[in-house]
């Protein structure tokens, strides 16, 4: 018998790809999909990179199987939003050899900024999907898919979720197969997407819909699994692991391949049983599906549309189970929600942005955090690079007489990402709004992955740093002011003159990632001499969680400092006003 | 089925090491001959914020999540955060706690207070509790950053893994790096669980 180890569901992914003989990869960091490239590149015989955003990603890839090579993209829902794009029309130009897209979904917004339904893409691409539902499968169905790719010349959606993507359970490896030889042929018709050629693809694509749908009725993928037929359920994905603990004497009919649909199949499951549920988390896409071909079923009006399915959750919803909520916490027991590290880079420059009450456009990374008490200095957050344009649009809504600045917030990675197209708009059309790039070296917040700009790449090998000045002032910008994050008064200097100028305008602060610098030397931590601390509470408005305190005789509340968290970066000495935090 | 799942929880503060504990833990597991799920979530989660991971074994295991209310074994790496998942404890559960206390900054900068009594509270709730100071035991180990490892060998006393598989997955998870303070820190987890009751 194979080894049995245990996987989550994104190792699973990489291993699946390695017994694939996926020879190229690209993603950008995203959770929940961010392990599976770090997984996959220390495989042989596999170049993997990170690429600067998903919709290069998905180009190099697309491009890879164009060249002859099974290639895998991967990437969180969100970011196929930005590679939308391409998959729309490779779905028209079909692959050479295979092509996977993993979209790993996020309900529950563990982390994320929404909690969109991606399987509604396989739909509007018109290309297959999958949904494993623990890591044996998200290894098998990569596996299945590249034959699948092949076969029907497509690429091949296969959508996670978290607790696919980050649950883990036993999977027994498989043998690693040669995939078959592929070089690139030339043929214009079918990668050549003008409109002539176009015409005569989507012909190919509606075609090719139809025999992926008859193909579904017997694909292995999709079981049934019989029991009690006063109960039927159709699910996928982890719904089904939900559906077995809540319901293990039901009727099951488990989708593997969630597009296209088997219409025979459904017909003869539901024929088969009393009543049938469609258990799916977020948007009721099976259930509107199946009842486009009449066949009647119980969905969305017993399950929420929001939100992660559970065990309870579904025991309710069909009928087994009373609806339980779960005792809230004691409500003495104080929430803890993430904060910046100690240490953290983006603490210094919040606590001097606070001070000169712009109006502040936000971004995607760790720094959003700097929305919550008590830096409490962000305004708008909506995607990857988004902060620019909405910072431009803003000043552009502001009255004459409205003085107010406004500032865009971005991170390295992110402003890579998408934020340079927004500075050229700023640039282009004399927009003056103040763009603060927190330049951390790392893309922190999905655990410090490497990026253009920070000399590494995903194998870990050195790699040309891209020059964030050289590039700002290419694109146009004649004030860019470089200050180190934990030097306040060089932050505030730095700030003042940027958002006084009535051009377009660049900070950029270089301190690297806490988490990143943290096996150098630190320096020593401050401590506080209680006698001269005025109690003022100044230092606890920067949100340290290396700040205790001590409640003294006279009733005031008095800093101190844990020895042990403290990174020594010096942000609460200069907020101090009393003195009375020292450094030896 | 399902009652002859075991459900377990870890939970606590970013930073101190429990998915790092839940790997060792799921891979003892795996090696005793059980089917292991886990599930945690990454990310924004980690950044000081609240964690808690979820690992479930027995025979044949289907959801990653504990079912609601019937946690069996809840481990808190933190006091206060056995209070804050105490009501996913099933009647007649058990609870580990660390006495250690990380202070919410709301908590340090005075706009809450830290609940008082925990343990005193754990007691009427759980049919069992298990209290310790896991960071002076990692700290008497030798290495301040094993209090993970330490939690593992007290949650050790309630599970059905040999004691030489304990040092099997910890010699390969640590053959590297830290070692013999984190066998340390586990067998002084592991004296304390049992001084307090445990098997």
């Amino acid at each position: 018998m194979s080894k049995a180890v245990l996987l989550s569901g994104n190792e699973a992914i990489a291993r699946g790809a390695h017994e694939a003989g996926v020879r190229v990869a690209a993603g950008y960091p995203g959770t929940p999909s961010t392990e599976i490239l770090q997984t996959l590149v220390q495989y042989p015989d596999v170049y993997a990179e990170w690429a600067p955003n998903e919709k290069v990603a998905l180009e190099v890839a697309l491009g890879a199987a164009y060249g002859g090579a099974r290639a895998l993209a991967t990437m969180k829902h969100v970011g196929v939003n930005v590679a939308a794009d391409p998959l729309l029309t490779a779905a028209y130009t079909g692959v050479n050899a295979g092509l996977v897209l993993v979209s790993a979904d996020d309900p529950g917004l563990h982390s994320s900024q929404n909690e969109q339904d991606n399987r509604h893409y396989a739909r509007f691409a018109k290309i297959p999907m999958l949904e494993p539902s623990d890591s044996q499968e998200a290894k098998d169905f990569l596996v299945r898919a590249y034959a699948l790719s092949e076969e029907f010349d497509t690429p091949v959606l296969l959508r996670t979720t978290t607790r696919v993507n980050h649950g883990k359970s036993v999977v027994r490896l498989g043998e690693v197969q040669p995939p078959p030889a592929h070089r690139f042929e030339r043929n214009p018709q079918k990668y050549v997407m003008i409109p002539a050629y176009a015409r005569v693809r989507h012909t190919l694509v509606e075609e090719r819909l139809r025999r992926l749908a008859a193909w579904a009725e017997t694909a292995e993928v999709n079981v049934i699994e019989p029991g009690d037929r006063r109960l039927g359920v159709i699910t996928s994905g982890i719904s089904y692991q939900y559906v077995k603990e809540a319901a293990p004497h039901a009727s099951v009919l488990k989708l593997g391949l969630t597009y296209p649909l088997p219409e025979a199949l459904l017909r003869r499951f539901a024929a088969s049983v009393e009543t049938l549920y469609v258990v799916e988390e977020l948007d009721p896409f099976l259930e509107t599906q199946i009842r486009a071909l009449g066949i009647p079923v119980v969905g969305k009006e017993r399950f929420s549309l929001l939100g992660e399915l559970n065990p309870q959750a579904v025991a309710t919803g069909l009928g087994l189970a009373e609806p339980q909520p779960e005792a809230p916490p004691a409500p003495d027991v104080p929430a803890r929600p993430p904060v910046l590290c100690a240490g953290c880079p983006h603490r210094g420059f919040y606590t001097v942005l606070r001070k000169l009450k712009a109006i502040v456009a936000g971004d995607i990374g760790c720094y959003t955090l700097g929305v919550l008490p008590p830096l409490e200095t962000m305004d708008t957050c909506v995607c990857m690079g988004a902060s620019v344009g909405n910072a431009i649009g803003i000043r552009r809504a502001m009255a004459p007489d409205d003085k107010r600045p406004v500032v865009a917030v971005i991170g390295d990675s992110t402003f890579i990402h998408s934020g340079i197209t927004g500075l050229v708009d700023a640039v282009y059309n004399s927009t003056p709004i103040t763009l603060c790039i927190l330049d951390n070296s790392t893309t922190a917040m999905t655990g410090g992955q490497d990026h253009p700009a920070s000399g590494k790449t995903l194998a870990g090998t050195p790699a040309p740093r891209l020059d964030l000045v050289g590039l700002v002032r290419a694109v146009g910008v004649e004030d860019v002011l470089t200050v180190d994050a934990y030097d306040l008064q060089a932050v505030e200097t730095a700030l003042r003159y940027a958002l006084q100028t009535e051009k377009p305008s660049v900070v950029i602060t270089n301190r690297p990632c806490a988490l990143v610098a943290r096996r150098s030397v630190r320096p020593e931590p401050p401590t506080v001499v209680l006698e001269e601390c005025t109690g003022c509470q100044l230092c606890f408005r920067i949100g340290c969680p290396a700040l205790g305190s001590v409640r003294g005789e006279d009733g005031k509340l008095r800093a101190t400092i844990n020895p042990e968290a403290c990174f020594g970066c010096g942000v609460c000495l200069q907020v101090c006003r009393s003195g009375a935090i020292q450094r030896k | 089925m399902h009652d002859q799942v075991t459900n377990i929880r870890l939970a606590g503060v970013g930073g101190q090491g429990i998915l790092v504990a839940s790997e060792v833990l799921c891979d003892a597991l795996l090696a005793s001959g059980h089917d292991v799920k886990k599930s945690e979530t990454h990310g924004m989660a980690q950044r000081g914020g609240a964690v808690n991971s979820d690992i479930r074994f027995g025979p044949k295991v289907h959801s990653p999540l504990n079912p609601q209310g019937a946690v069996d074994l809840l481990v808190a790496f933190e006091e206060m955060e056995a209070l804050r998942y105490l009501p996913s404890l099933k009647e007649g559960g058990t609870t580990l706690v660390n006495r250690q206390r990380i202070l919410p900054v709301a908590v340090a900068s005075g706009k809450a207070e830290y609940p008082s009594d925990v343990v005193a509270r754990l007691a009427q709730h759980a049919a069992r509790v298990v209290s310790l100071d896991a960071l002076a035991l990692a700290v008497e180990a030798g290495a301040i950053r094993s209090v993970n490892i330490c939690l593992l060998g007290a949650l050790s006393c309630f599970l059905p893994v040999p004691e030489e598989t304990w040092r099997t997955v910890l010699t390969d998870r640590f053959r590297n790096k830290g070692l013999e303070a984190n066998l340390r820190a586990f067998a002084l987890g592991r004296a304390a669980a049992q001084a307090e009751g445990g098997r």
